[in-house]
C-alpha cells in the first residue's frame, strides 16, 4: 500500500492509468486469442485515433483551465466540408476543413478571453450552433466522396502500420514535446494553475487560452477529415457524443477539470484504455450496451483511486 | 465620529469575574513558536482590546480560542469550566464566536438562511421551519437594529450590512464571548458608528467582547482594557482610562528596534520612478512621489489605505483616472502586466499563495515563470539554462529545498517568498516593488529577506517596499511615504522620523495636523 503510493507519487513517471492499461492489455491477451496480434493492435490505434487526436488538443485546453464541448460538432463540420468541397479540388477541401476548425476554435477562445464567460457555456453554445450549421450546409444529406485517393488514404498503410495510427502517434509525440519543452506549454500549466499569479508574472493569459482553443479546433477538424476519409463519406450527425468520449479519455489520463495538472502521456493512456476496453470486450462478444456500463464504472473508479492517491500529504516538507 | 485626538479613553474598567480566561497558552507550528505562555481574560460586559503588530500572534490566539487551532499547552476556562474546543462549531455552541475579517457568507442565499446556515430550525420530517426561521431572524435583526429584511439576498447587501449578517450569526447561540477581528477594516467612516452601537448593546447584555484592531482611535473609544502581544508573548494588560497611545505603542514595539541604519543603501542615482498626481477613482487620489536608483522607499499605511492599489496601477493592472507615471524619465502607461514586466517593473505581490506562486508547480518552474524568453529559443526551453538560473538564485538567496523538483506549495513562507523574489531578479528589472515582503514569515527568514533587499538596492535597483509593519519600514527605508485613506499624508526621512509622527500620519491624525500647519 505504502510502496504503491510512494511509487506513484515520488516521480510521476508511471501514472495510474498506465498501470490500468497494462493490466487490461494482459487480461484481454488471455481472454481472447485474437487480441494479441499486430493487426488487432494497429486496429485499436486506428479506432482510437479519432478520439485520440481530439484528446490531445483537449488536454491543452483543460490544463489551461477551460473545456471545449464543441469538438464533436467541429469534427462533423470539417468532415462535411472535406467531402462536400471536393469539387473545388481535394487540397482546397481539406485546407478549408482544417481552417474551419481553427477558425471556430479561435472564435471560442476569443469569446472566452474577451467576455470572461465560462468556457463550458461558450462552447456548449458553439456545439449547438455549429451542429446547426452542418445541417444548413448539408441539407440533412450525407455526402459521399467521389475522390478515390481520399477514400484510399484512410485505409492506407506504411509497411504493416496504418497511416492513421502513424499520424496519431506522431501528433502525440509533437504535442507531448510542445507541452513539456516550450514556453507555451509551461504557461498553459501556469495559467490553469493560478491565473492571478500568471497575470502578476506578466504572462499573456488570453493569448495562451486562444492558442489552445485553436489547437483543439485544429485537431477536431483533422480528426473529422481522417474519419471522413476512413468512411469515404460524411454524415451530418458525425461526431455526436465525441466531446464526452474525449473528455472521458483526458480525465482518465489524470488531467484535472480545474486546470493546472495533466499530461499528454496520461491522455494517451486514457485514450488507449477506452480503445482496448471496447476492442477487447468486442472480441469477447460482450454486447455493446454492457461496454458502455463498464466504461462508465471504470471512469468513476479510476477517478476515485486518483483522488485517494493524490490526497495532499499532511507531513509537509517545511524547512 | 470619534474624538480624533483622544489619547486616553474614558471607560472605567468593569469589576467582575472573567467570563473567559486563557492561561499559559502555547502554540507551536513547525519551526515557529506562535504563542508562548500567553494569558488573557475577558469580563462580562467589557470590551477588551487585543493589540500587537502583524505576526505578533493575535489571530493565532483567537483561533485557539475559537477552536480552529488546538493549543499545545495551556487552559481555556469559560464560565469557570475548563474547555477543550475541538472545532469552531464546538466553541460556538459553548458561546465563543469569532467574527472574521474575511466574510464567509453565501451570496445567493437570503439573510435568514445565512444567519442560520448549518443550524436551520427544523420541523418533523427534517423540513425547514420557515416561520420559526423568519421570526428568529427578525428578532436578531431587531437586536442589531438592521435596516434590511430577512429575505434580502446577501449578495445584494453592502459590505457593512454583510458584516451585520455575520454578527447576526454570532447571536444564534446566546454568545458569551464575541471576538471581532479588525471589524472596521472594510467599513467607511459613517458605517462605523453602527458597528459601535452593536458592540455597545452586546456589552449591555453582558457579553464579553474581544476587539482586535490597529486603529488607536477606535480602541481608545471602545475598550475598557487593552492587552498587548509581541512576538507571540504576552506583554501586559492596562486599563484604557489609565494609559495613553504612547505607552501602548511602546508595549507593542517594545524591544529596541535595532535599526541598522548603517547598512541601508546610501548612494542614489537618478529618478527611476516618478508618480505625478496619480489617481484611480474611488481608490486613491493625487499620489505623487519618486524612487531613485539604489534607493529604498517605504510605503507605510494601514490595510485599505490604497498602497497595494498604487503598486498595481504602476504595474498596469489598473488604469489611472488621472496623473502620470514616469519610468526612467519616460512617461509610461501599461495596459497589461506583460508590458510592465517588459519595461522592467517587478511586483512581488502581497499574497504569495494567491498571486505570487503557482503552488502545484515545482521550484524551478516558478523561478523562471516571468522570464521564459531568456531561457528558451524559438519557444523551446533550454533545460540546462533553466537549471542554471534556478541554481544561481537558489544559492544566492540560500533557499532551502531538497531539490528543484519540490512543489513550492510544500515550502515554508520564507522560502516561498525567496522564490518569488528570485523569479523577478531573473527578469533584471529596473524597479522592484515589494508588497508586504515578510508577511507571515518567521523572524529568521525575515532578517534574511531584509538583508537581501538592502543588497539589491545597493547594487542599483530602485526598490519600493509596501509594509504595515513599522520596524520593517523603519529598518529598510531611506524615505517613507505615509498613506491614509487613499492619499499621501506625509513624506519622511527614513533615518530621522519618529514613530509617533509615523503613527499619526497613517491613522489620519497627521493629516489634520499637517493641514493645520499649512493653513
Amino acid at each position: 500500500m505504502i510502496s504503491i503510493k510512494g511509487f506513484f507519487r515520488g516521480r510521476t513517471i508511471i501514472q495510474p492509468i498506465w498501470v490500468f492499461v497494462i493490466a487490461i492489455f494482459i487480461f484481454f491477451s488471455f481472454m481472447s486469442e485474437y487480441f494479441l496480434s499486430l493487426s488487432n493492435i494497429t486496429n485499436i490505434l486506428v479506432q482510437t485515433s479519432t478520439i485520440g487526436l481530439i484528446a490531445l488538443g483537449m488536454t491543452y485546453v483543460m490544463i489551461n483551465g477551460n473545456i471545449d464541448l464543441s469538438v464533436g460538432a467541429i469534427l462533423g463540420l470539417a468532415a462535411s466540408l472535406a467531402v462536400g468541397l471536393q469539387d473545388y479540388g481535394l487540397t482546397i477541401a481539406i485546407i478549408a476543413a482544417l481552417a474551419s476548425g481553427m477558425l471556430l476554435g479561435a472564435i471560442n477562445g476569443l469569446v472566452v478571453w474577451k467576455t470572461g464567460v465560462n468556457a463550458f457555456i461558450v462552447t456548449l453554445g458553439a456545439m449547438l450552433g455549429i451542429r446547426g450549421l452542418i445541417f444548413l450546409y448539408t441539407g440533412e444529406q450525407s455526402f459521399y466522396s467521389m475522390n478515390f485517393a481520399f477514400a484510399d488514404f484512410g485505409a492506407s498503410t506504411i509497411g504493416p502500420i496504418p497511416v492513421l495510427a502513424i499520424i496519431f502517434l506522431l501528433c502525440t509525440l509533437v504535442m507531448h514535446l510542445v507541452l513539456t519543452r516550450t514556453g507555451h506549454g509551461r504557461n498553459t500549466f501556469a495559467v490553469g494553475g493560478n491565473p492571478e499569479a500568471s497575470i502578476d508574472a506578466g504572462i499573456r493569459l488570453g493569448r495562451h487560452m486562444m492558442i489552445n482553443f485553436i489547437i483543439v479546433g485544429f485537431f477536431a477538424a483533422l480528426a473529422g477529415v481522417l474519419l471522413a476519409s476512413q468512411m469515404g463519406a460524411a454524415t451530418p450527425n458525425l461526431g455526436r457524443d465525441y466531446e464526452l468520449w474525449t473528455i472521458t479519455a483526458v480525465v482518465l489520463g489524470g488531467t484535472k477539470l480545474t486546470g493546472g495538472y495533466g499530461s499528454i502521456v496520461g491522455t494517451l493512456g486514457g485514450v488507449l484504455a477506452i480503445g482496448i476496453l471496447r476492442n477487447g470486450m468486442n472480441l469477447m462478444q460482450v454486447p455493446a450496451f454492457y461496454v458502455l456500463v463498464v466504461l462508465g464504472l471504470i471512469l468513476i473508479t479510476v477517478l476515485i483511486i486518483d483522488k485517494k492517491l493524490n490526497v495532499p500529504s499532511t507531513k509537509e516538507v517545511r524547512i | 465620529m470619534t474624538p480624533v485626538h483622544a489619547t486616553t479613553g474614558q471607560r472605567q474598567p468593569i469589576d467582575a469575574d472573567p467570563v473567559l480566561k486563557l492561561e499559559g497558552i502555547t502554540k507551536r507550528f513547525p519551526g515557529v513558536v506562535a504563542l508562548n505562555q500567553v494569558d488573557f481574560d475577558v469580563r462580562p460586559g467589557e470590551v477588551h482590546a487585543l493589540l500587537g503588530e502583524n505576526g505578533a500572534g493575535k489571530s493565532t490566539l483567537m483561533k485557539v480560542l475559537a477552536g480552529k487551532h488546538q493549543a499545545n499547552e495551556g487552559r481555556i476556562i469559560l464560565g469557570g469550566e475548563e474547555m477543550a474546543f475541538e472545532n469552531p462549531k464546538h466553541a460556538k455552541r459553548a458561546g465563543v464566536v469569532l467574527i472574521h475579517q474575511e466574510q464567509s457568507l453565501v451570496p445567493g442565499m437570503t439573510v435568514a438562511e445565512n444567519i442560520f446556515l448549518g443550524s436551520l430550525p427544523k420541523k418533523w420530517g427534517n423540513r425547514v421551519d420557515w416561520r420559526k426561521l423568519r421570526e428568529d431572524t427578525n428578532r436578531i435583526l431587531e437586536t442589531l437594529k438592521c435596516s434590511f429584511q430577512h429575505d434580502d439576498l446577501v449578495g445584494s447587501l453592502s459590505i457593512a450590512k454583510k458584516q451585520m449578517v455575520e454578527i447576526g450569526r454570532a447571536l444564534v447561540f446566546t454568545p458569551r464571548v464575541v471576538v471581532f477581528d479588525e471589524p472596521t477594516a472594510s467599513l467607511t467612516d459613517h458605517e462605523k458608528p453602527v458597528l459601535y452601537d452593536v458592540i455597545q448593546s452586546l456589552c449591555e447584555q453582558g457579553v464579553g467582547i474581544v476587539y482586535i484592531s490597529h486603529r488607536m482611535d477606535e480602541i481608545f473609544h471602545l475598550s475598557h482594557r487593552i492587552s498587548v502581544l509581541r512576538d507571540g508573548e504576552y506583554t501586559g494588560t492596562v486599563n484604557t482610562c489609565e494609559t495613553n497611545e504612547d505607552e501602548v505603542t511602546r508595549m507593542m514595539i517594545g524591544r529596541s528596534l535595532e535599526l541598522d541604519h548603517a547598512s541601508k543603501p546610501s548612494e542614489f542615482g537618478e529618478n527611476m520612478l516618478e508618480l505625478r498626481n496619480l489617481s484611480v477613482k474611488r481608490l486613491f487620489s493625487d499620489v505623487s512621489f519618486n524612487v531613485r536608483k539604489g534607493e529604498i522607499v517605504g510605503m507605510y499605511g494601514l490595510v485599505g489605505a490604497g498602497r497595494s492599489e498604487v503598486a498595481e496601477t504602476i504595474f498596469g493592472l489598473r488604469s489611472p483616472s488621472a496623473g502620470e507615471i514616469l519610468l526612467d524619465g519616460q512617461p509610461v502607461s501599461f495596459t497589461t502586466s506583460h508590458d510592465a514586466v517588459a519595461a522592467g517593473i517587478a511586483l512581488v505581490p502581497e499574497d504569495r499563495k494567491d498571486q505570487g506562486l503557482i503552488l502545484g508547480m515545482n521550484c524551478r518552474d516558478n523561478m523562471t515563470l516571468a522570464g521564459l524568453e531568456s531561457v528558451s529559443t524559438l519557444g523551446f526551453m533550454k533545460r540546462a539554462d533553466e537549471r542554471a538560473v534556478y541554481d544561481k538564485y537558489h544559492q544566492a538567496m540560500k533557499i532551502k529545498t531538497p531539490s528543484w523538483r519540490q512543489k513550492v506549495g510544500n515550502l515554508s513562507g520564507g522560502n516561498q517568498q525567496k522564490i518569488v523574489i528570485g523569479k523577478w531578479l531573473h527578469t533584471h528589472p529596473k524597479l522592484l516593488i515589494l508588497d508586504e515582503p515578510t508577511r507571515g514569515i518567521d523572524v529568521g527568514s525575515k532578517a534574511e529577506i531584509h538583508a537581501l533587499v538592502k543588497e539589491l538596492a545597493k547594487s542599483g535597483y530602485a526598490v519600493l517596499v509596501i509594509s504595515s509593519e513599522m520596524p520593517e519600514v523603519l529598518g529598510l527605508s531611506n524615505r517613507i511615504i505615509a498613506m491614509y485613506d487613499g492619499r499621501v499624508t506625509a513624506e519622511f526621512d527614513g533615518d530621522s522620523v519618529s514613530e509617533d509622527a509615523l503613527v499619526q500620519a497613517i491613522t489620519g491624525m497627521g493629516a489634520s495636523a499637517a493641514a493645520a500647519t499649512t493653513a
